[in-house]
């Protein structure tokens, strides 16, 4: 028996939804953004949990929000930050603060590095992956 | 509340780092035991002294680690621990072995972090880079949230969170690239002092600093750690063992650490780092003020964590840090000692061993053994580690008598 050496083939990594955050998916795959609350912290909470964060009260609830948000920082990656993500080049690696609270880790496109400014206002860009059976959330400025 | 200051650093090894491994190829295991046995060389103690351990992962093992090594090594260990903390683990061990021998558990703990991650391989047992290898720190495990809300957007790694932690703080605070580049360039200093620093002989400018490549705005490649392999160790007993010990002891006096999240996304302030709470227990603990620190040995995986964490830790006031920075002297013959062997910048990161640098550097100040980068009437060391993408923090005050 002869085995071979198959090198690998890195492809962008995509998010695999779990039995408690499906609802997240679900409705990005409508193309609308819903994240849980807590009403006894009265906040909104980000990423989805079985029990609030801090207080660990059993009352989270599924709420839709707008999704529109500020953009709070970002990096340039003039370095690929693994292979995978190697062909897109230089990538907005972004975090962006929802306007009810929780930020969002997720990729600023559609904007010049140039004008790319912290406190900007930013718009979501719902990505469709049907192959994978998910949308991603990326973020664009608001116009 | 907290340590008595009755345990001691009472030797340690530090192997000089090398960015391209020239020494033979050892399993961590086998580094495990040889650091152990040159710290306890250095200390004067004996092999039969030692009943405790402190490890990081190691290659070997991904569970039963410190019994594993307990076994190889032929102890009888009353405390054999594991600490997960990254960056921060070193320090987060020395304070734990402490904890240990001032509850009367152990006489001498043996902290070893094999730091060269090359290791022997075999042609039914090949090195095998796995996918999950290229995500860093950040686990791509089903369930992860790191796997589900991050790694897709490329928030992996180490470069990307900082350069988004340091464009955060040009935002708030305004941003002089003139004194992050000084903070480089003063640690070389250090490092041209210190023989076996990977950059030893290699003076640089503020110049050099700017123009080296950038690697995640604003970060350049000269404000961030070259990975090495190397490794280090520290035995840390008690007063009969330190009266033993050949060494001026270095007396763990405080400690302090915070672990509030993986990733810096989710900090409730990006801009207050968990040293906020480490440093001020540190400080607490030890009675003594930050005016009282002959040195500090501040965790510099990059420039950026050197800057937070001295205003974090109470140096200097959050907003100040640049000002400070570019208003001191922080070579090991200025107003403010800092990370006089060179620091991780420019000794160079020995991986998970990269924190023990900055445990061995306040330890080897206090017991007077720098050489020509020896701190004068140094008795008071600051000391920090920093895990993850500083979100696991931990700091140490070490005296000598």
């Amino acid at each position: 028996m002869s085995t071979t050496y198959t090198p690998p083939v890195f492809t962008q990594p995509l998010p695999v939804p779990t039995p408690l955050t499906q609802p997240f998916w679900d409705a990005l795959a409508e193309h609308k953004v819903r994240i849980q609350y807590s009403p006894s912290l009265g906040e909104y909470i980000f990423y989805p949990r079985p029990l609030a964060p801090r207080t660990l009260a059993d009352d989270l609830q599924w709420r839709e929000i707008s999704g529109a948000g500020t953009l709070y920082t970002y990096t340039i990656t003039t370095r690929p930050v693994s292979p995978h993500f190697a062909a897109a080049g230089p990538m907005v690696l972004a975090v962006v603060q929802w306007d009810e609270g929780p930020k969002f880790s997720t990729e600023l496109v559609n904007v010049p590095f140039e004008d790319v400014k912290i406190g900007m206002r930013v718009k979501p860009v719902f990505c469709d992956y049907p192959e994978a059976g998910v949308t991603m959330l990326r973020y664009e400025a608001e116009a | 509340m907290g340590l008595r200051g009755e345990a001691a650093i009472l030797g340690f090894y530090e192997l000089p780092p090398e960015r391209k491994l020239a020494r033979e190829k050892t399993f961590n295991l086998e580094q495990w035991a040889r650091l152990s046995k040159a710290a306890l060389d250095d200390a004067g103690l004996d092999a039969t002294d030692v009943n405790g351990i402190v490890t990081p992962l190691i290659g070997e093992a991904s569970m039963f680690v410190p019994s594993t090594i307990t076994e190889y090594l032929g102890i009888d260990a009353n405390f054999a621990e594991i600490v997960d903390l990254g960056g921060a683990g070193s320090a987060a061990a020395v304070w734990r072995a402490a904890a240990a021998v001032e509850l009367g558990l152990c006489d001498a703990v043996l902290v070893t972090f094999p730091g060269t991650h090359e290791v022997p391989t075999h042609e039914r047992r090949p090195f095998v880079m796995e996918d999950s290898m290229y995500f860093g720190a950040s686990s791509n495990q089903y369930g992860s949230p790191q796997a589900e809300f991050e790694i897709p957007y490329a928030n992996l790694g180490q470069n990307g969170p900082y350069g988004q932690i340091a464009k955060r703080y040009g935002y708030e605070f305004g941003y002089d690239e003139l004194a992050m580049a000084k903070i480089a360039v003063d640690q070389r200093t250090n490092a041209c002092a210190t023989p076996g620093a990977v950059f030893h002989g290699k003076p640089i400018t503020a110049q050099d600093v700017l123009d080296s490549p950038m690697v995640a705005d604003p970060l350049h490649m000269l404000e961030i750690v070259m990975p090495c392999q190397g490794g280090a160790a520290v035995v840390i007993g008690n007063k009969d063992m330190a009266a033993k010990s050949k060494n001026r002891p270095v007396w763990i006096k405080g400690f302090g650490e915070r672990v509030p999240y993986k990733t810096p996304t989710y900090a409730k302030d990006l801009m207050y780092s968990p040293m906020v709470h480490a440093a001020d227990q540190a400080f607490s603990m030890a009675g003594i003020s930050r005016d009282d620190v002959d040195m500090v040995s501040i965790y510099d995986c990059y420039s950026i964590t050197v800057l937070m964490s001295l205003e974090d830790a109470g140096f200097t006031e959050k907003g100040k840090g640049m000002q400070f920075v570019n208003e001191h002297d922080l070579t090991f013959r200025g107003d403010f000692p800092m990370n006089t062997a060179g620091g991780q910048l420019s000794f160079g990161q020995a991986g998970i061993a990269g924190g023990m640098h900055h445990v061995i550097d306040g330890a080897r100040q206090i017991m007077g053994r720098a050489g020509e980068a020896q701190v004068a009437d140094c008795n008071r060391a600051f000391v920090t580690g920093n895990g993850g993408i500083m979100s696991e923090q931990t700091a140490l005050i070490f005296e000598g008598e």
